[in-house]
């Protein structure tokens, strides 16, 4: 490098001259935006801003300039290396995002592929509609009682108004836990006091025993009767009984608490009918039907409907006003309140909406009846 | 209860618009409720024939039909030359059946004519090579009730019951209707046409007149010599005496087909009659021969080993809880149930005494249970039967006796005993309209009252009401509001919902049960439920030991099969049954749990007391009930058959082994936030030497999780190595805390240290981790995450790999702690287990 001139004229020093910088700069940032891969503008960048770049050469030059001058060429210059700098900047940017999202697409599965390694599990849609029934009444203020399925005579029969000689208590309906020591169906066979439930009813009697009235209490389980198993029957099934004890309770409460049960669980244009009865339990008792959810009764449809037989309605549940010797013998004031219960089977609200004709499938644990469920209804 | 529509038309005056239809909806919703509409299905030309002359005729099947000729009166026509026999006016009809003969009365089914049974119209068509002109017809065909001459084939009537061209609809009754009513227990009066009417009446605001107020009621002493001896048993017995009976009377018709059509036969006429009284009336009664007793008629309790031959022909050994009538030869009739042969009403009878009695409904439930022997007269006095009746019904019997049979009626009567009246009831006059909901005025329930029977007094807001002696169900004031109600209908019932006070929401227990359930569907099991009824086999499978405690069960006095006479004491049972069928279905991957109760007894058993209820049994008394029940705890339990994870295309399949058994319950244990750990066990149905049992903090053992024994897997039926698991909820239920562990973490920097031991194969993995996590302040979790045995480490020993997180709350560890926490760990693994560091 030679050394510094004061009367060097820059404009003399070819490199440094204006055009020739212009030209320079111009070419850099051609070969920028020409450049299609980053590979490609590496080579730029060294091209063209590296030490053996014209920018680089010229800017070796300014040292030899008079300071005068040296000042304008090193403006002139740095501006121009800042110009092809940004440039390269802004042009690595778009490169990139060009290069990454070409590596992505590279990337790509089918996405048809099956995700069921996992395995999956359901609830039994005999636990669902007991939840699904329980939060109807919870939300309506009740509670949920429950009691054991070993049941005392006492509670299952006497307390609900069954007398002793009432047939239900007979070894042909109810199984009865064996007396220890007595034979089998021999004398004393029922000495044990002790039965399978047959209703949800002792909860009932459970429920006035332990707790002050108001009670509002809805009992869901499993209840027995000695019936074989086939296709519309089994031994054990599903029911749920509600019961209410308040003051000033009337069959009117009744009836309105069923029909938003009835709504709750069938939608909102459902409805139910009483028609009389007789249950030792209550007084005035009731059937209770529910309008046919398939036909409506609608004239045109329901004389073909098989869901109800061409009735437009379909037996539900058998309830009724508390029998005040219930209540006394349960502890409840008659003068002071009166009550209301009823009772409905839940295997048969789960096989008539799934239209399932055999019972003995809720039984069986074959998993591919649960498995459709999920774990909703 | 049948009622021929017919019959009770005589007793009420029901508007002739009313159709059959309506008045069953009317009846339905007067607690008579119907079952079915027998009958009326028959229309058209069926008429009465006489056959003139058969020609049996084989046909290439095999099988012979008759060609016949019958004479059908008016509906001849001119002439059938192919027929057998001479070519007079008649039809020709093809016939499949064989028991007719020529002479018979048969029932011809002519063209046109429709028969509901077979849901077809009758029609002339040619078969088996002649034109039928019709058909002659069975009891089925007809649809009357089936009897004896069903099986037969061909309804053939008696000889000269009627003649040929006679209308067989009219003749048989069969454009009648009758209503099946289902009566409830507490409507026994229902059982009577008496009673239908009299509901009848009421239903259609029609005026009623009592038929048992119609009939005269004799009187004067001198009547049939009676001693009631148990006057508990029998509160009122009344006898009349008819003599000059013509035994060879046949019953008339309208007799009969009232009995047919309400479900009994007819037999003969005193027979008849004593069964139409008691449809009418609904008194039960009986008629013995007279010259066959001997002596006055006693009503006692059977002497132990007594016996009777019942009118079915049975001979029966009585015992002291038996009531009965005798005369001097010893017993004649089970009271109330059924009448004795030695003094049965034959071919020759002629006098009669007629006897009406009321007896204790318990003794005759009682008594028709111990003999098996369900009668109509039983079914009647079991729930009771008016017992003012008596005279009236012993009445009527002589009555048409008299009218009917040419009887003449002998002076005097025999009345014994007095009948209870009913205790009146109080009530508000409000109450009706209070409990029903329903704006039933104090006039409407005064007047539906009278109606049914009751005496009213109205005294201010207060009504005493004596019911009528028919009525055994109206012993309480809301008996009264379910008559009323009636009369205002059930329909008119408002929809009105209560307002409880606000309840608490689910029990803590039913929630965790429902997390519990989420928890084992997220798992991937799917539930099952499953029958609880297990036997000594069931057991036998699972290779329980003879003394093992599960063999334990609660029996049952009456199992449907002997094969499972108690009540499961664990859920495996069930669970293996169902993955076993599972299995047998073709199903690789069985992955199920079951939520539901095990039945274990208590360790002395004893029964549970039966109390009053006339009160409140004490807190002590319900303790009692309570204490005699069994243990019947909720269980989970689980089988895991097949690929725990499948396999697919982006990894190979993993099979379920112990620990996935383990792994679910700990996630149970986890959602309770429930401390459990497991400890090496060995139990059955488990593999000996993989089996966990979990236990909870205070040393409780909660349940087993573990690998089922291969030999119980095979036994089943299941492939490969087999998960299960079976836990008792109810404890994992009790030991829940309140409330969870409180979220507690630093923010601080962590510091992650990977330490391996090699230790001997017999000390616990879990014991090292513990020991680890309990060795510094620092250390934050231990995980273990690797289990080398093999060539470098020695025989007997293995490494286990754990990684270390440390961390302090409150500031960043420096190289010292770091240091110092690992220093720590390790010597807690190098003195408790004799680790060497890897
Ligand atoms: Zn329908």
């Amino acid at each position: 490098m030679s050394a510094p001139n004061s009367d060097y004229d820059p404009v003399e020093v070819t490199p440094l001259h204006p055009d020739e910088i212009a030209r320079v700069t111009s070419e850099a940032l051609q070969a920028v935006t020409a450049a299609t891969t980053l590979a490609e503008l590496k080579q730029v960048r060294i091209d063209h801003t590296g030490d053996r770049s014209p920018l680089a050469l010229a800017n070796r030059e300014i040292g030899a300039l008079p300071p005068q001058a040296r000042k304008e060429a090193g403006q002139r210059i740095g501006q121009a290396r800042g110009e092809v700098a940004q440039a390269l900047a802004t042009r690595t940017e778009e490169l990139e995002a060009v290069e990454s999202a070409a590596r992505l697409l590279a990337e790509t599965v089918d996405v048809t592929l099956p995700t069921d390694r996992e395995v999956v599990g359901a609830r039994h849609p005999i636990t669902t509609i007991q939840e699904l029934v329980a939060d109807v009444f919870v939300a309506m203020g009740w509670e949920v009682a429950e009691g054991p399925e070993v049941e005392a005579e006492w509670l299952n029969f006497d307390a609900m108004n069954l007398g002793p000689d009432h047939p239900a208590r007979t070894m042909q309906d109810t199984f009865w836990v064996a007396s220890s020591g007595a034979a089998a169906d021999g004398p004393g066979a029922q000495d044990s006091g002790k039965v399978l439930r047959t209703h949800t009813s002792p909860v009932q009697a459970r429920s006035m025993l332990t707790r002050t009235p108001p009670i509002y209490v809805v009992c869901p389980g499993r209840v027995y009767r000695t019936d074989e198993a086939d296709a519309t029957h089994m031994p054990v099934f599903h029911q749920v009984e509600g019961l209410a004890i308040d003051e000033g309770l009337s069959m009117a409460h009744l009836k309105g608490t069923l029909d938003h049960f009835a709504r709750a669980i069938y939608g909102d244009t459902m409805t139910t009918r009483f028609r009389p009865s007789y249950f030792p339990f209550t007084e005035p008792s009731a059937e209770v039907d529910l309008l046919c959810y398939v036909c409506h009764n609608e004239p045109s449809a329901v004389a073909s409907c098989r869901t109800c037989g061409g009735e437009g309605w379909i037996e539900w549940g058998g309830c009724g006003v508390v029998n005040p010797r219930v209540l006394v013998a349960c502890g409840v004031d008659p003068e002071r309140y009166s009550g209301f219960a009823f009772g409905m089977g839940l295997d048969r609200t789960v096989t008539s909406r799934y239209d399932i004709a055999d019972l003995r499938d809720l039984w069986d644990g074959d998993v591919r009846f649960t498995e459709p469920f999920g774990v909703g209804l | 209860m049948k009622v021929p529509v017919e019959w009770l038309k005589s007793l009420v005056e029901l508007p002739a618009e009313v159709t059959t239809a309506q008045l069953a909806d009317r009846l339905t919703m007067y607690d008579l409720k119907l079952e079915e509409i027998i009958g009326g299905g028959v229309s058209g030309p069926l008429t009465v024939g006489r056959v003139l002359a058969i020609s049996p005729e084989q046909q290439k099947n095999g099988k012979t039909i008759n060609w016949c000729r019958v004479d059908v009166g008016a509906q001849n026509v001119d002439s059938v030359p192919d027929a057998p026999g001479d070519d007079v006016a008649s039809r020709g009809i093809v016939c499949g059946a064989h028991n007719f003969a020529v002479g018979d009365l048969v029932v011809v089914a002519l063209p046109g004519t429709y028969l509901a049974a077979l849901d077809f119209e009758i029609g002339s068509r040619k078969t088996y090579g002649h034109v039928s002109d019709g058909m002659i017809c069975s009891t089925t065909e007809l649809g009357l009730p089936d009897d004896a001459s069903s099986a037969a084939g061909i309804l053939v009537l008696p000889a000269g019951s009627a003649a040929p061209g006679d209308d067989a609809i009219v003749l048989l009754g069969l454009g009648d209707q009758t209503l099946d009513l289902e009566v409830n227990p507490d409507r026994a009066y229902a059982l009577s046409l008496r009673g239908v009417a009299r509901d009848t009446a009421l239903a259609f605001d029609l005026p009623f007149a009592d038929p048992a107020e119609a009939v005269t009621l004799p009187t004067g002493d001198g009547g049939y010599p009676v001693r009631v001896e148990d006057p508990e048993g029998c509160p009122v017995f009344s006898t009349v005496v008819v003599t000059g009976i013509d035994p060879t009377r046949p019953t008339p018709d309208w007799l009969a087909r009232r009995l047919t059509q309400a479900g009994m036969r007819s037999i003969s006429l005193t027979v008849d009659i004593s069964n139409y009284v008691m449809l009418e009336l609904g008194q039960p009664n009986h008629c013995y021969d007279r010259a066959k007793v001997s002596g006055d008629l006693v009503v006692r309790r059977a002497e132990a080993g007594e016996q009777i031959t019942t009118l079915d022909d049975v001979v029966r050994t009585l015992t002291p809880e038996d009531l009965v009538i005798a005369d001097d030869s010893g017993v004649i009739g089970l009271a109330g149930v059924m009448g004795g042969a030695s003094t049965e009403i034959g071919p020759d009878t002629t006098d009669v005494v007629v006897e009406a009695a009321h007896w204790d409904p318990t003794t005759i439930f009682r008594g028709e249970r111990r003999h098996k022997l369900p009668s109509e007269a039983a079914k009647r006095y079991e729930r009771g039967v008016d017992p003012a009746l008596t005279l009236a019904g012993a009445a009527r019997v002589a009555e048409l006796l008299v009218e009917l049979a040419g009887g003449r009626l002998e002076p005097g009567v025999t009345h014994v005993g007095t009948v209870r009246a009913p205790a009146p009831v109080t009530f508000a006059v409000d109450l009706p309209a209070r409990i029903s909901g329903v704006d039933i005025t104090p006039e409407l329930t005064q007047d539906v009252l009278e109606r049914n029977g009751c005496v009213v007094e109205r005294d201010g807001a207060t009504f005493v009401v004596s019911p009528p002696t028919w009525r055994f169900d109206l012993n309480d004031p809301y008996d009264f509001v379910e008559e009323a109600l009636r009369s205002a209908g059930y329909e008119n019932v408002p929809s009105v919902l209560p307002t409880p006070t606000g309840g608490r929401g689910l029990s803590r227990e039913q929630e965790l049960r429902r997390r519990v359930g989420h928890v084992l569907a997220g798992a991937g099991l799917t539930e099952v439920t499953t029958l609880p009824f297990v036997g000594p086999a069931h057991l036998d499978r699972l290779g329980l030991a003879p003394t093992d405690e599960r063999r334990r069960q609660v029996l049952l006095a009456n199992p449907l099969s002997r094969e499972e006479p108690g009540l499961t004491t664990t859920l495996l049972v069930g669970l293996l049954r169902a993955a076993s069928l599972n299995v047998g279905r073709g199903h690789d991957v069985v992955q199920i749990s079951e939520v539901g109760r095990v039945f274990l007894p208590a360790a002395d058993e004893v029964a549970a007391p039966i109390y009053g209820v006339d009160a409140r049994p004490t807190a002590e008394q319900l303790a009692a009930l309570d204490a005699a029940l069994p243990y019947q705890p909720h269980h989970v339990g689980l089988v895991l058959v097949g690929e725990r994870e499948r396999t697919g295309w982006d990894g190979p399949g993993r099979p379920a082994a112990w620990s996935d058994a383990v792994a679910v319950l700990r996630r149970v244990a986890q959602v309770l936030h429930v401390e459990v750990a497991a400890r090496a066990a060995q139990v059955a149905p488990y593999h000996p030497g993989r089996c966990a049992e979990l236990v909870l903090a205070d040393g409780t053992v909660v349940g087993h999780a573990g690998e089922l024994h291969p030999a119980v897997a095979a036994e089943h039926g299941l492939p490969g190595r087999v998960g299960v698991g079976e836990i008792d909820l109810d404890l994992m239920l009790a030991a829940a805390p309140p409330i969870g562990p409180k979220p507690s973490f630093s923010t601080f920097p962590v510091a992650k240290e990977d330490l391996a031991f090699v230790v001997d194969e017999a000390v616990p993995a879990e014991s090292v981790r513990s020991a680890l996590a309990a060795a510094s302040d620092l250390v934050e979790s231990v995980r273990l995450f690797d289990v080398y045995t093999g060539d470098q480490v020695p025989q007997g020993r293995r490494s286990l790999a754990f990684s270390l997180r440390l961390r302090a709350p409150d500031r960043t560890l420096t190289d010292a702690d770091i240091k110092a926490a690992r220093d720590a760990a390790v010597r807690a693994a190098e003195t408790e287990f004799s680790a060497t560091l890897r």
